[in-house]
């Protein structure tokens, strides 16, 4: 059986006096998307912190492609080839379009393919090219993120809450991007609220609750028993459509 | 409309001022004296906005940069006199090397020794830097001398031109275009460069920047260390225009710089240049009209501004 691209194993983080994650196990297979979910405050967003180095595990390691990873700086860990788009997206609002995507391809000017292939899946993007990020909507922000953590090859992405907040018409457009995405070789990490999205995209699914794992397994199958989501989500698939 | 406010300004005083060549010596003037604050403050601005430091120790920076450029152009006084561009040029390009390298390397262990083991507590960051900076004065009395060293202008600087009825200082002019220089420079350097997209990243959002792979701490080291040798340069500019040192200039012109560094908004360099702008025509303006108010005039103009816009004339857009 082929390594997992990411795992966690026994991850404790405080953030000062608290203590958020109670020894996380996780392991994220190569090429699959694996979906994040558990409700407000669970640790989800902890953890993908943690996978990037932004807070330090107090407990336990974490390998990224075979490489421990516990003690490695930010930096660092992007420089394997994991991109990281935040609950808040991060965008650079001064800075343009161009500016913040630019910024992004490390290796200089980006692939004039990679960057119609982008294109294709956010057109907003070509048309706002020259504009100031903090001028885009909510939306168009959120592609920006998107496009700006995938406009090199990445191993591992790591997205937190990428429909938040958005309107249907783009999460529709959100989840053909991530399609797209996973023709690719990367391996996604996906923080979820939203069970339809992580149903219609995840291969994989694991639930967090107090700071720790409580369920792993295929997403199918968690979207087949009202039963289990009810107990690890406090929701039915059949309510929310 | 911030942009507005300079031309404003200037033309609003006119009608006050009632002499036109009166005016145009008090602008020039201003002009002046706002190049040499903007070369004082645009580093402390970038500090502030990128590595979210409180440095009350930037002062040092001026007063050792002043000190860097004195002792290189008293010892070459005698190409000072020559009254040709090209003699005093090999006198002054020197001295503006030394103070900007001098005030660069002071900066750099600033960085390393002081400041690198507060980041993230205010508190303690204007401790330790009021304390370096009290140090560091008094080092200068022990290397210079407790005394007040005069500084004579090279000669082809000293003067006025002769404009209509209105005299204006070539060191002024000279002062202008150095300014102008240096901000033309700091422009192309942010918006034209990868190293200055990273600034502005960083200035915004430096987690961000880590998470996309580039270490911020080399970047928080590089313009630290540009910033300290931005103040050395306006040191040595305002020590020529002062025509003397000593080692509390720096403090001296603290507050003023603070005031430029909060008016223009934390971080911005844009916003920093039209600050300076408008605190020397400021400052100009009401020494002429009213000279018991200029003390008081720029605290007021960063009142207005603050009750206008309270992040500043171009805020910077932090995460």
């Amino acid at each position: 059986m082929p390594e997992p691209m990411l795992s966690l194993a026994g991850v404790n983080t405080h953030i000062a006096q608290y203590h958020i994650l109670h020894g996380v196990d996780l392991e994220v297979p190569r090429g699959s998307l694996t979906m994040l979910l558990g409700r407000n405050g669970a640790g989800k967003t902890t953890c993908l912190r943690t996978i990037m180095g932004l807070w330090r595990a107090s407990a336990g390691s974490l390998r990224i492609d075979g490489q421990d990873t516990t003690r490695v700086p930010t930096p660092e860990v992007a420089q394997l080839g994991v991109a990281y788009v935040p609950e808040n997206m991060g965008i650079f609002a001064g800075l343009t379009v161009r500016e913040n995507v630019l910024l992004a391809a490390r290796a200089g000017e980006p692939d004039a393919k990679r960057l119609e292939w982008i294109f294709g899946l956010f057109p907003a993007m070509q048309k706002f090219w020259s504009s100031v990020a903090g001028n885009l909507s909510g939306g168009q922000k959120q592609m920006l993120a998107v496009a700006r953590a995938i406009v090199e090859p990445r191993k591992l992405l790591l997205v937190d809450e990428p429909t938040k907040g958005l309107a249907p018409a783009i999460i529709a457009n959100m989840v053909e991007a991530f399609r797209e995405l996973k023709r690719t070789d990367t391996t996604l990490l996906v923080v979820e609220q939203n069970f339809n999205f992580a149903r219609s995209l995840g291969d994989r699914v694991a639930v967090m609750d107090s700071g720790r794992i409580v369920h792993t397994g295929r997403m199918d199958a968690l979207a087949a028993d009202a039963g289990l989501q009810t107990k690890l989500l406090g929701l039915s698939l059949d309510t929310h459509q | 409309m911030a942009l507005a406010l300079v031309p404003v300004i200037a033309l609003a005083s006119l009608p006050l001022v009632g002499s036109l060549p009166t005016w145009v010596t008090l602008t020039v003037a201003g002009l002046a004296m706002g190049m040499m604050i903007f070369m004082m403050a645009s580093g402390l601005t970038l500090v502030f906005g990128l590595m979210d430091v409180l440095n009350f120790a930037h002062g040092i920076f001026i007063a050792v940069g002043a000190y860097g450029a004195a002792s290189v152009l008293t010892r070459m006084s005698a190409q000072m006199q020559a009254e040709s561009l090209a003699s005093d040029l090999t006198a002054m390009v020197p001295a503006v090397l030394a103070a900007i390298a001098l005030a660069g390397v002071l900066g750099w262990f600033f960085e390393r020794v002081l400041i690198r083991p507060v980041y993230g507590d205010h508190l303690k960051q204007i401790l330790i830097t009021m304390g370096g900076l009290i140090v560091f004065e008094q080092l200068i009395h022990v290397v210079w001398g407790p005394d007040i060293i005069p500084l004579p202008r090279p000669g082809t600087i000293t003067g006025s031109f002769i404009l209509g009825e209105a005299a204006i200082e070539r060191y002024r002019v000279l002062a202008v275009i150095v300014g102008l220089a240096v901000f033309a420079a700091m422009w192309l350097l942010l918006n034209r460069t990868r190293i200055g997209l990273l600034v502005r990243a960083g200035v915004e959002n430096p987690e961000m920047v880590e998470s996309l792979g580039y270490r911020i701490k080399r970047l928080f080291v590089g313009v630290f260390v540009a910033g300290s040798g931005l103040a050395g340069l306006g040191g040595a500019m305002w020590a020529m225009y002062q025509e003397q040192v000593n080692a509390q200039m720096g403090a001296q012109v603290l507050v003023m710089i603070f005031i430029v560094v909060i008016i223009g908004g934390l971080g911005s360099v844009g916003g920093c240049f039209i600050g300076a702008l408008l605190v020397g025509l400021l400052a100009n303006y009401t020494g002429y009209l009213a000279p018991k108010l200029a003390l008081g005039s720029n605290i007021l103009l960063m009142v207005l501004v603050l009750l206008w816009r309270p992040r500043g004339l171009f805020p910077i857009g932090k995460a």
